[in-house]
């Protein structure tokens, strides 16, 4: 399906996010407050989505990013703790996205391993290892709350009444550099030569192992920002299960681009803001004592089944996506 | 050839022990690094979990569930499919047998078996949009099994809250009757495990000795050729994705219906959740074979209840437990471990051999 196409759709989904908006207005709700939202909401699912449209370019399928998310957000909390700054907090969640990135990249080309069951062992892994890890560091099981003064500040958008967090604005430029990078540069090509037509990479004299294994630890660095930006810029706090699967609707969103990272970027908006929505409903009065708040919980999961039924069809995914390279 | 099978098992065999060796070092790493000491833990775990005969009765009770959502997941790799939906499917068939087993009065005897095939129906049909994105729309199952998973457990905790809520206490769904529950052995065994171990037979059978199952393992191991046979994919998917979804609702039932003391299940899902994640685990570790996965799950099952003990002699969180199986998974995703640990092995031994 061309992008215009997509493009359309996301223009629509918009439209309905704004109808949506409008009525919660007329019941008081302001409006900024629920686009702010939306914003934080995107800004882990972009990361992500971007980091994993780099990989799966290059032919790498994480299916890990819950995984990543869920050890990040602790890792990034203890790095805050440490240096007492949520930005280093967060780099460190990006650092170690980016080594786990890696590893899984060695693994599914040196290893052969098969990528979507490393990816469930990772996330499997990362639901008990967030558990041990809040319970070794801070011997407290299942949740930690850490000094306000460690969440970054969001920045007033001049002309506006919009706060909004710098890693928004860094997810807008990952988005804008993915595609500049993959499209224009080199680099890009070979990314995406080696998830198209590894053969043509390896005859080039350039070893396809190491463009994946680059790719995917990129992919999972910003997925690793992500991770950590969820409890240091945007919830203040952290809870065994931060991610709440979070890292499926951002594998999602790369569905719907295709592999696009401006579309990801969309996407994401649109799953973020549905979030956000389905967050100010639920405190909403008048609203939250119709419905009950577990059926406005299901909004975005609902939302991602539809997206997939919608779009999935129309991809076309590298050819090499989710094949170790071995030379003939 | 007899000795050529025997010979594919044992090498089965040895390279789950590997992943699992590897699962524990990595979880002994952990320890360290933490200041733990993984050998007083460990020791306690393996006590814990089989030491003596409760102890083993609480080894079975956990391994349960966990040879049912096993299957789940072991089902589908056969035909070629990642389904990782056993999460939602089992909260689905909890809530089926609170339904009947909790708010209905029926006579004994058949109390608990409707109640639990209602539990393995509900869970079968939490599979079907699954089967339908999978055909229609060429959805990916593992990401539309992860959202009906959310979707079936905000369902369920909606039920649990609203509709089923324990009059007594209202943290909890009613409890199952005394006419719905099954039998205590020991500890907090019950009658449901060899009902478990039963089902599981027959998994066998169907997907080893029968028609069916043949269509299904063909599926799995070459669409191309099955296609050309005239094996119907769709139907093969339908299959694999509703047999899976009977395991995980019985796995819901046996939490329910089969696990005192508390015969039901809290509004947080807490005596439920991850135990379909585990079962992946338990797949892997037991080759996808129902065979196998009956004693992987209990080796897991051990170490499960063996954690506890963990937690209280060492002080390690029992959760790490749920790291060391994703270890495990992803040391069982490599191929050629086996033959990769072996060759270095060779080639020190090599090097010895010529060093001496």
């Amino acid at each position: 399906m061309r992008v215009w196409k997509r493009l359309l759709w996301a223009l629509l989904g918009i439209a309905a996010l704004a109808m949506v908006s409008y009525e919660l207005s007329q019941a008081g709700v302001r409006p900024v407050k629920l686009v702010e939202t939306g914003l934080l909401a995107m800004t882990p699912l972009a990361l992500a989505a971007v980091g994993e449209c780099i990989n799966e370019k290059a032919g790498v399928i994480n299916i890990g990013i819950e995984g990543i998310f869920l050890i990040t957000a602790v890792v990034g909390v203890y790095w805050a703790e440490v240096f007492n700054s949520g930005l280093i907090g967060i780099l460190m969640g990006g650092v170690f996205g980016g080594l786990i990135g890696a590893v899984l990249g060695v693994l599914s080309t040196y290893g052969k391993a098969d990528q979507i069951i490393a990816g469930m062992g990772l996330n499997v892994m990362s639901l008990g290892l967030v558990q041990y890890l809040l319970m070794a560091i801070w011997a407290f099981p299942g949740i930690h709350i850490f000094p306000r003064e460690l969440v970054v500040p969001r920045l007033s958008l001049p002309f506006t009444e919009l706060r909004i967090s710098p890693f928004t604005l860094i997810a807008v430029a990952a988005a804008v550099l993915a595609t500049l990078m993959l499209g224009r540069t080199l680099l890009g090509l070979r990314i995406r030569a080696a998830g198209d037509k590894p053969e043509a990479v390896d005859v080039a004299g350039i070893n396809v192992n190491h463009v994946r294994i680059l790719a995917s630890a990129l992919g999972g660095f910003l997925a690793g920002v992500g991770g950590a930006f969820m409890p240091l810029g945007w919830f203040g706090g952290l809870v065994k299960e931060i991610s709440a699967g979070r890292g499926f609707i951002a594998l999602a969103a790369v569905v719907f681009a295709g592999l696009n990272p401006l579309l990801a970027l969309i996407a994401s908006f649109i799953f973020g803001y549905a979030e956000g929505v389905a967050f100010t409903i639920v405190v909403t009065p008048g609203v939250k004592e119709v419905i009950p708040f577990h059926f406005i919980q299901m909004i975005p999961y609902l939302l991602t089944i539809i997206i997939l039924a919608i779009f999935v069809t129309f991809r076309r995914f590298p050819n090499a996506l989710g094949k170790p390279y071995i030379r003939e | 050839m007899v000795s050529k099978k025997i010979r594919k098992i044992l090498y089965r065999l040895a390279e789950s022990l590997l992943a699992v060796g590897i699962g524990f070092l990595g979880g002994a790493f952990l320890m360290l690094l933490y200041g733990y000491d993984p050998i007083t833990a460990y020791r306690a775990l393996l006590t814990g979990a089989f030491g003596d005969i409760s102890g083993i009765y609480e080894t079975l009770s956990f391994a349960t569930p966990l040879i049912l959502t096993a299957l789940t997941f072991g089902i589908c790799v056969r035909s070629g499919l990642f389904n990782i939906g056993a999460e939602g499917q089992m909260y689905m068939g909890a809530i089926g047998a609170v339904m009947i087993g909790g708010a209905m009065s029926l006579p004994a005897g058949i109390h608990a078996a409707t109640a639990t095939l209602f539990a393995m129906l509900l869970g079968g049909l939490w599979s079907i949009p699954v089967s339908i994105l999978k055909i229609t729309r060429n959805v990916h199952e593992v990401v539309s099994t992860i959202m009906l998973n959310w979707i079936s457990f905000w369902l369920v905790t909606y039920l649990i809250t609203y509709q089923l809520t324990d009059p007594m206490r209202a943290e909890r769904a009613v409890p199952a009757q005394e006419t719905a529950r099954y039998t205590v052995i020991g500890a907090s065994l019950t009658t449901i495990f060899p009902v478990v171990i039963a089902f599981t037979l027959l998994i066998y059978f169907i997907v080893w000795r029968t028609t069916l199952g043949y269509e299904l393992r063909l599926v799995g191991y070459n669409p191309e050729a099955a296609r050309y046979a005239g094996i119907s994919i769709p139907r093969a998917v339908v299959m694999s994705f509703l047999l899976g979804g009977l395991a995980a609702g019985l796995a819901g039932a046996s939490q329910v219906l089969g696990r005192p003391p508390s015969w039901t299940v809290y509004a947080t899902l807490g005596n439920l959740v991850n135990l379909g994640f585990e079962g992946i685990g338990v797949s892997l570790i037991g080759r996808n074979h129902p065979i196998g996965i009956i004693f992987a799950a209990i080796f897991y099952g051990g170490i499960l209840h063996g954690g506890r003990f963990m937690e209280f002699e060492a002080g390690v969180a029992s959760e790490l437990v749920r790291a060391i199986n994703g270890i495990i998974i992803v040391a069982l995703a490599i191929p050629e471990l086996l033959s990769m640990v072996s060759g270095v092995v060779k080639r020190r031994r090599g090097k010895e051999v010529e060093a001496g």
